[in-house]
């Protein structure tokens, strides 16, 4: 039905619209992508903050979160800033539940998979609009629901993201009351608008590809969001079960969980687990079809097996389905099923290196550029690939019973998550940037992003392999309690120095982004721009360098620390200020059509895409989506739209 | 301007040093075996002809092997303690009232035959008999839906409760998931019917009763398999 109502649309553009159906309401896709992406960006610094501040208790146990103090002492979570026990539990469940629920699903997922979808397969918007829209104002309130219980008696859910009964069925173990039951309630909700995504993409793709986008000639950024939008159909629900057992165990005293009653806990892992792992792939196929994407475009060549690629995400949705006992090691399995689920886990390792060495493969040879895109690219890539093998030790159940529950588990998801998805979704912003709001953002702040985000992800995230390894156990609240680990202290607080510069790090991005959408380009603001830049490189670089002079524990101690400090400090601060007075574009400029030269078909419709997306006629396919640098053409590009020369078209059959 | 954002010279690009040797020439989009550069048009179907399922039966499909998967969440957990090796049902309970449940199943069994009926009517363009047939569908799914709670409520006074034990919070939960199914698919059908009988439907224009007509066969395709479960297994 809606397929003659999208056509429709393309073909005079009437909707002027007020602005409700414009901004909030809206039907068209590209409006409902570009809504995923506020709301996740705004959830990251929510979930960023939870972080530092729990960062901070494990460096500097149970002394005041600086910035925190003015607090009252009355206050439930941090009285004058200082981090309870509860509050830490809470802030660790919470940051994982809000970055994996609600920011890098409505990015990825949300934003991408609206956005990329239709324009990609030359379709004038999603099949089911209102869906669409309902998709995103349901995912709304699930953000309202999560939220909110961060204002109830008794604390936010705090029992892990896992949310592992009965610590999170029996409210008397973890102090927390509506918090939890809130939680359970808000990943309901959320997998409601997970599935009307699931629907509307999954529909959408198979019934409204252009005229010649055949499967094989889809790119693999909609292939992976394809297969992204199966598993959410699939796994999504079994939580939404899983979530309703846990709502009914707190509300209607039902026993599914508690054992004292009956119940039986490790039923809450294998439901949580059976959806979890094909969650992080969840999280994890559109950031590799991101880098299938931008890869090739920044090489100009073609993507190394194309085929390849698209069997072996095909290939991982399926096995994600029979691996989640490796989570379980350690819950009284059978060693015999352990071995099973071993086996199974180590098989994604091949189609996973399929694709590492496909995207090695696509480098090799290539004319880089290395763009801001291309830069997050590669450190997706090399970063997936840490995690991906720190993965296979832990799939090893002799290896995961000495690493279970430690900072080991902690630096692996990160990098897979982190390294993978986040550095994935900053690329795929910028790449795709131009078409969404009609102008790039800056390269030059985005180089300065990039490599501070860069540099100290690795700071923070490849430390903490040395502590699980060392036994540090993930989720205590204070490590100094243990005799053992009092000695690798300095590396956690190595950790939360570089914690604080990767937050930090983040403000070049946020400048790069207002100024671009609001087009803020103003002489003064490029100044402050560079000059916040600059002293954020610049304190940074003084921390650093005071802390190398003097030790980990107390890094201001002397004026040795202070004057390389400050000498650091100053050059810093003129370099970056320098760099980015030389280098930045005009911000928020107008966009050219096809910036990157890239041949998918999104480039093809106007800059920035109007309603329908494709003025009067769709475009037709006739040829691949990678095919840079063909020999004997003239230009190192063509888009999808452009015929095959003649000559080669005999050849073909 | 920034220099990465001006188009490059559209000119053949220059190896680098050490790379592999060029391969031959190959047709763009042509069969280089390995599909590289994604290309391989010649075997795979054109997408612009008419699709085997019209996105109103897809959308449907999507959302019913979600439904499934949501059932086998709570199915799963009812096996895992069906099978824990405890007596079942738990000795001291009141019994599931099996025979009046049965008769009740032949009630829900039967308005998906009267819900086929419907369809086979509006295909047939029949615009009398589908807001009949759809009439007689809602009424045994209230029927339906009314046996039940009339049997909670007796069972409820037997002391079978939700916070009972683990047979009642089973019992309540999956028969209550799938009554609340029965209830929401009864409150679209009575929107489609409305409409129905507004005759917005017609043999050309038949989604929004293919739709609803889905989802009443879901509900009630589930039930049998439920009714097996937690009342005779
Ligand atoms: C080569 C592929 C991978 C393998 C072999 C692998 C293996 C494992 C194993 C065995 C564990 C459990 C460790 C334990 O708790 O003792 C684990 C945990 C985890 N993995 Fe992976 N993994 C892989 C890829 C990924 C990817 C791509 C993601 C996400 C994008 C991911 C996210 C996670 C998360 C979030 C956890 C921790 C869950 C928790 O306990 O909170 N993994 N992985
Ligand atoms: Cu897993």
């Amino acid at each position: 039905m809606s397929e003659t109502t999208a056509d429709a649309h393309g073909a005079h553009d009437h909707h002027e619209g007020g602005f409700w159906s414009t901004y909030v309401f809206s039907l068209d896709h590209k409006m409902i992508a570009r809504q995923f992406l506020w709301l996740g960006l705004i959830m990251m610094v929510v979930g960023g903050m939870l972080a530092l501040i729990f960062r901070w208790q494990l460096a500097w146990p149970e002394t005041q979160v600086w910035g925190f103090e003015w607090i009252s002492d009355e206050s439930e979570g941090m009285p004058e800033g200082y981090v309870t026990p509860n509050f830490y539990n809470m802030a660790v469940t919470m940051h994982a539940t809000i970055m994996v629920f609600l920011v890098v699903m409505p990015i990825l997922v949300g934003c991408f998979g609206n956005f990329l979808i239709p324009l990609m397969i030359g379709a004038r918007d999603m099949a089911f609009p209102v869906l669409n829209m309902l998709s995103f104002w349901v995912a709304v309130l699930g953000a309202v629901i999560m939220t909110a219980g961060f204002f109830v008696e008794g604390g936010h859910a705090a029992a892990g993201w896992t949310g592992y009964a009965p610590l999170s069925t029996v409210p008397e173990y973890s102090g927390v009351f509506m918090g939890q039951t809130l939680w359970a309630l808000s990943l309901f909700v959320l997998s409601f608008s997970s599935l009307m995504g699931s629907i509307n993409y999954i529909t959408t793709l198979i019934n409204m590809r252009t005229e010649g986008m055949t499967w094989f000639r889809v790119p693999l950024v909609v292939w992976s969001l394809f297969v992204t939008a199966i598993l959410g159909l699939l796994a999504l629900p079994i939580l939404g079960s899983a979530g309703a057992m846990m709502i009914f165990d707190r509300v209607f005293e039902t026993n599914f969980f508690n054992p004292a009653k009956g119940g039986e806990p490790l039923l809450w892992q294998h439901l949580f687990w059976y959806f979890g792992h094909p969650e992080v792939y969840i999280l994890i196929l559109p950031g590799m079809g991101i880098a299938s994407e931008l890869l090739p475009v920044y090489c100009r060549k073609p993507i190394f097996g194309y085929r390849a690629m698209v069997y072996a995400m095909l290939a991982i949705a399926f096995l994600s389905w029979i691996v989640w006992g490796h989570h379980m090691f350690q819950s009284g399995m059978n060693p015999a099923l352990g071995s099973a689920f071993m086996m199974t886990t180590l098989v994604i390792a091949i189609p996973s290196a399929i694709k590492t060495f496909n995207w090695l493969g696509t480098l090799w040879g290539g004319s880089i550029r290395f763009t801001v895109p291309m830069l997050h690219a590669l450190a997706f890539v090399i970063l997936f690939v840490i995690g991906g093998l720190s993965g296979i030790f832990m799939a090893s159940n002799v290896v995961d019973i000495y690493i279970h529950d430690t900072y080991f588990i902690v630096a692996h998801f990160h990098y897979v998550i982190f390294g993978g998805s986040v550095f994935a979704l900053f690329g795929g912003i910028q790449h795709w940037f131009p078409k969404m709001f009609g102008r790039s953002m800056d390269e030059a702040l985005g180089k300065v992003h990039f490599w501070l985000t860069f540099i100290f992800f690795n700071m923070v995230f490849f430390p903490m392999h040395i502590l699980g390894v060392g036994g540090h156990m993930r989720r205590i609240y204070n490590p100094l309690q243990y005799e053992f680990l009092q000695g690798m202290q300095p590396i956690n607080v190595m950790i939360t120095l570089s914690a604080l510069a990767l937050g930090l790090s983040q403000i070049p991005f946020v400048f790069n982004f207002f100024a671009t959408v609001f087009r803020w380009n103003a002489k003064w603001f490029r100044v402050l721009t560079q000059a916040v830049s600059g002293l954020v490189v610049g304190f940074i670089g003084y921390k650093s360098a005071a802390v190398m002079f003097e030790g980990l524990m107390e890094p201001e101690a002397s004026t040795g620390g202070r004057i390389v400090g400050t000498i650091v400090f100053v050059a810093l601060t003129v370099w970056i200020y320098r760099y980015l007075e030389k280098n930045m574009a005009p911000l928020g400029a107008d966009a050219p059509q096809n910036p990157w030269d890239a041949n998918t078909l999104e480039w093809v419709a106007p800059t920035p895409a109007p309603h329908g997306n494709f003025g009067p006629t769709l475009p037709v396919v006739r040829r691949g989506p990678y095919e840079y640098s063909v020999p004997g053409e003239s230009a190192d590009w063509a888009p999808q739209t452009e015929a095959i020369d003649p000559k080669y078209a005999e050849a073909g059959h | 301007m920034n220099p990465v954002l001006e188009a490059p010279p559209k000119e053949k690009r220059e190896r680098w040093e050490g790379a592999p040797p060029s391969p031959p020439p190959e047709p763009p989009d042509g069969n280089g075996g390995n599909g590289n550069g994604g290309g391989d048009d010649s075997r795979d179907s054109s997408p612009s002809g008419k699709p085997l399922l019209g996105n109103t039966q897809l959308a449907m499909l999507v959302l019913i092997a979600a439904e499934i998967m949501f059932f086998s969440g709570l199915i799963g957990a009812f096996l895992v303690f069906r099978f824990s090796g405890k007596p079942w049902p738990p000795p001291f309970q009141p019994r599931l009232p099996v025979e009046v449940t049965a008769v009740n199943t032949a009630l829900l069994l039967l308005s998906s035959y009267t819900m086929v009926r419907a369809q086979l009517a509006l295909k047939k363009g029949d615009a009398k008999a589908l807001p009949r047939l759809l009439t007689v569908t809602g009424v045994l799914g209230v029927v339906f839906l009314a046996i039940q709670g009339y049997e909670w409520v007796r069972l409820v006074n037997f002391g079978l409760t939700a916070s009972a034990n683990v047979y009642g919070s089973l019992f309540y939960s999956i028969i209550g998931t799938h009554g609340f199914h029965v209830l929401s698919a009864v409150v679209w059908l009575v929107a489609v019917l409305v409409r129905a009988h507004l005759g917005k439907y017609s043999a050309r224009n038949p989604n929004g009763v293919v739709a609803c007509a889905m989802y009443w066969h879901l509900v009630v395709g589930l039930w049998p398999i439920l009714f097996y479960l937690v009342y005779l297994l």
